[in-house]
């Protein structure tokens, strides 16, 4: 019996091989392209619902703020309370009503479709990252003269996507699978691609036991790598001790060379100014 | 007559209902080392924090050269550069190097270029002796160590006023001296400084001005030989008799 399996998959490899891979491609191209949008979109949420606002505000900002979380609130409750199928349909199929528009391109919509989905999960991690940062990172940046985007930017995102790696894994492999639902608005994906064959050659188990193996190859691949990335973000474990004697050279006979904007205050500045 | 850089006036600071800082005023001088010293709970850190602007101010204001930095004609960004703090918890960027914590707020906010910058940052580490260590991050480091690190980088910025909130209190007792002779050598070098410390010698033998605090207010305040060998108010008698008899 296994024999009979394995020949059939043979033969439908030999004919349509190709065709399969390219189904592989798609899956891969739409899935990493919108992973990583949907990351951007994450943390721009992140940014954006984590302005502070006090009492000592003016209305109008604390209005707009306000206003802007609850935006942000409800793009999340909605793209990620409803099947990402049923967003495909609605927004391909939405658009010629609202719009009078259509996608003239298939790459366009699913790529939105899976970007904007994704984009409502990760806007939640992003969140819950900022959130489990240490408050003191953000008084440290705050204390030195930091407005809220550069500590975000600089000091709180960087640590965010560190702790949040593991999460951003999760949503890629859920995208690997999950993208297969955009062949309802005939994306050719690798799902598609069975669809497709199945149909021609009537042989639907050795398809699936070559989607079955296929996807879980592709998703072993991306948790291997995505480990390493893990590993590559948390740093070196070791650092080297400098050799002092050449830097205290160069750190003993320090001179500026340009100012600081505030040094005509600074009476006791020696340097010239360039 | 000296200059002054920091005036506080009729500060209070409530949290709700619970009023923490009642009517708190004082300047602070160029070259002043002034140590504020109080019970737990009296006020101390919610002070300094006002200062640095961390929290808002309930009542009162800020004079930063006699300019109001609370009522939002100096930036407060700008503002908050040119006054360094210094934390009992180090608060070093844990995403980057002992190095790049001293670089990246004279890049970003003071737009300094990228060599002056690093070679600021490498006088400073210099300083306070942690040259060796630049290319390690804060986890690989001790405390004493992350808070000479915390120092430099106030440094680097080159601010006018450095504020301490009790930098020793969270070190192991063999660290605290290579922190206190840091902010020895800073006060030799007329370095104006605000620090909320429990560390009497310090107070006493560093320090210009003390300001005793208790409950939200200014208790009593002047030079160390005054408040702490001589105090006027029975309040703080009370609280030194305490505190030098253990910690001395
Ligand atoms: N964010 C806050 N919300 C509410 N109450 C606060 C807050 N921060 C401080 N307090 C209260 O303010 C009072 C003074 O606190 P503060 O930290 O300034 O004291 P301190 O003098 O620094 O004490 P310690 O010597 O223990 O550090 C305390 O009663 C504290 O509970
Ligand atoms: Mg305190």
């Amino acid at each position: 019996m296994l024999t009979q399996l394995f020949s059939d998959i043979g033969s439908i490899w030999a004919k349509y091989g190709t065709v399969y891979l390219t189904g592989i491609g798609n899956t891969l191209i739409l899935a990493t392209v919108a992973t990583l949008i949907g990351c951007v979109i994450g943390f721009f949420c992140g940014i954006l619902q984590t302005i502070p606002y006090g009492p000592g505000d003016a209305w109008i900002k604390k209005a707009l703020l306000k206003l802007l979380r609850a935006v942000i609130r409800i793009y999340v409750e909605v793209f990620r309370g409803t099947p990402m199928i049923l967003q495909a349909v609605f927004i391909y199929y939405g658009m010629p009503y609202f719009f009078g528009v259509s996608f003239k391109d298939i790459w366009t919509v699913s790529i939105l479709v899976v970007s904007i989905n994704t984009g409502a999960y990760m806007a939640e991690s992003v969140r819950g990252g900022i959130m489990s940062i240490d408050a003191g990172q953000f008084e440290g940046a705050r204390a030195i003269g930091m407005n809220h985007f550069q500590t975000m930017l600089y000091i709180v995102l960087p640590q965010t996507l560190r702790n949040i790696m593991p999460q951003i894994g999760n949503n890629y492999i859920i995208n690997v699978k999950d993208t297969s639902v955009m062949f309802i608005i005939g994306f050719q994906d690798f799902f598609a691609v069975h669809k497709m064959v199945s149909g021609a050659v009537f042989k639907y188990f050795p398809s699936a036991f070559l989607e079955m193996g296929g996807y879980l190859f592709l998703t072993l691949l991306a948790s291997f790598l995505l480990r390493k990335l893990e590993k590559k973000l948390a740093g070196e474990s070791n650092y080297e001790l400098v050799n002092t004697d050449q830097l205290v050279m160069t750190a003993g006979t320090y001179q500026f060379s340009g100012s600081a904007p505030y040094e005509e205050k600074n009476k006791d500045y020696q340097g010239e100014k360039p | 007559m000296s200059e002054a850089i920091l005036e506080i006036r009729h500060l209070s600071k409530t949290f709700g209902t619970h009023a923490v800082l009642k009517d708190v005023d004082f300047t602070v001088n160029k070259g002043d080392v002034t140590s504020i010293i109080g019970a737990s709970g009296s006020g101390k850190s919610t002070l300094l924090r006002c200062v640095n602007l961390l929290e808002t101010l309930t009542t009162g204001e800020i004079l930063f050269h006699g300019d109001s930095v609370t009522g939002g004609k100096i930036n407060q960004s700008a503002y908050r550069a040119r006054v360094g703090m210094v934390f009992q918890s180090f608060n070093l960027f844990n995403n980057l190097t002992v190095l790049d914590n001293c670089v990246i707020g004279q890049r970003k906010v003071n737009k300094a270029p990228k060599n002056e910058a690093r070679d600021r940052a490498l006088y400073y580490l210099n300083k306070v002796g942690m040259l060796p260590y630049i290319n390690a991050r804060p986890a690989q480091i001790s405390g004493g160590q992350k808070q000479r690190v915390a120092i430099a980088r106030a440094l680097a910025m080159e601010p006018e006023v450095l504020l301490f909130d009790e930098p020793t209190s969270a070190l192991d007792p063999e660290m605290v001296g290579e922190v206190l002779d840091v902010m020895k050598s800073l006060a030799a070098e007329k370095m104006t400084m605000l620090v909320v410390t429990h560390e009497m010698s310090f107070a006493r033998d560093v320090s210009t001005q003390v300001v005793y605090m208790a409950d939200g207010v200014i208790v009593e305040e002047g030079p160390p030989g005054q408040v702490l060998t001589n105090p006027q108010d029975a309040r703080t008698r009370e609280f030194l008799k305490r505190f030098l008899g253990q910690s001395n």
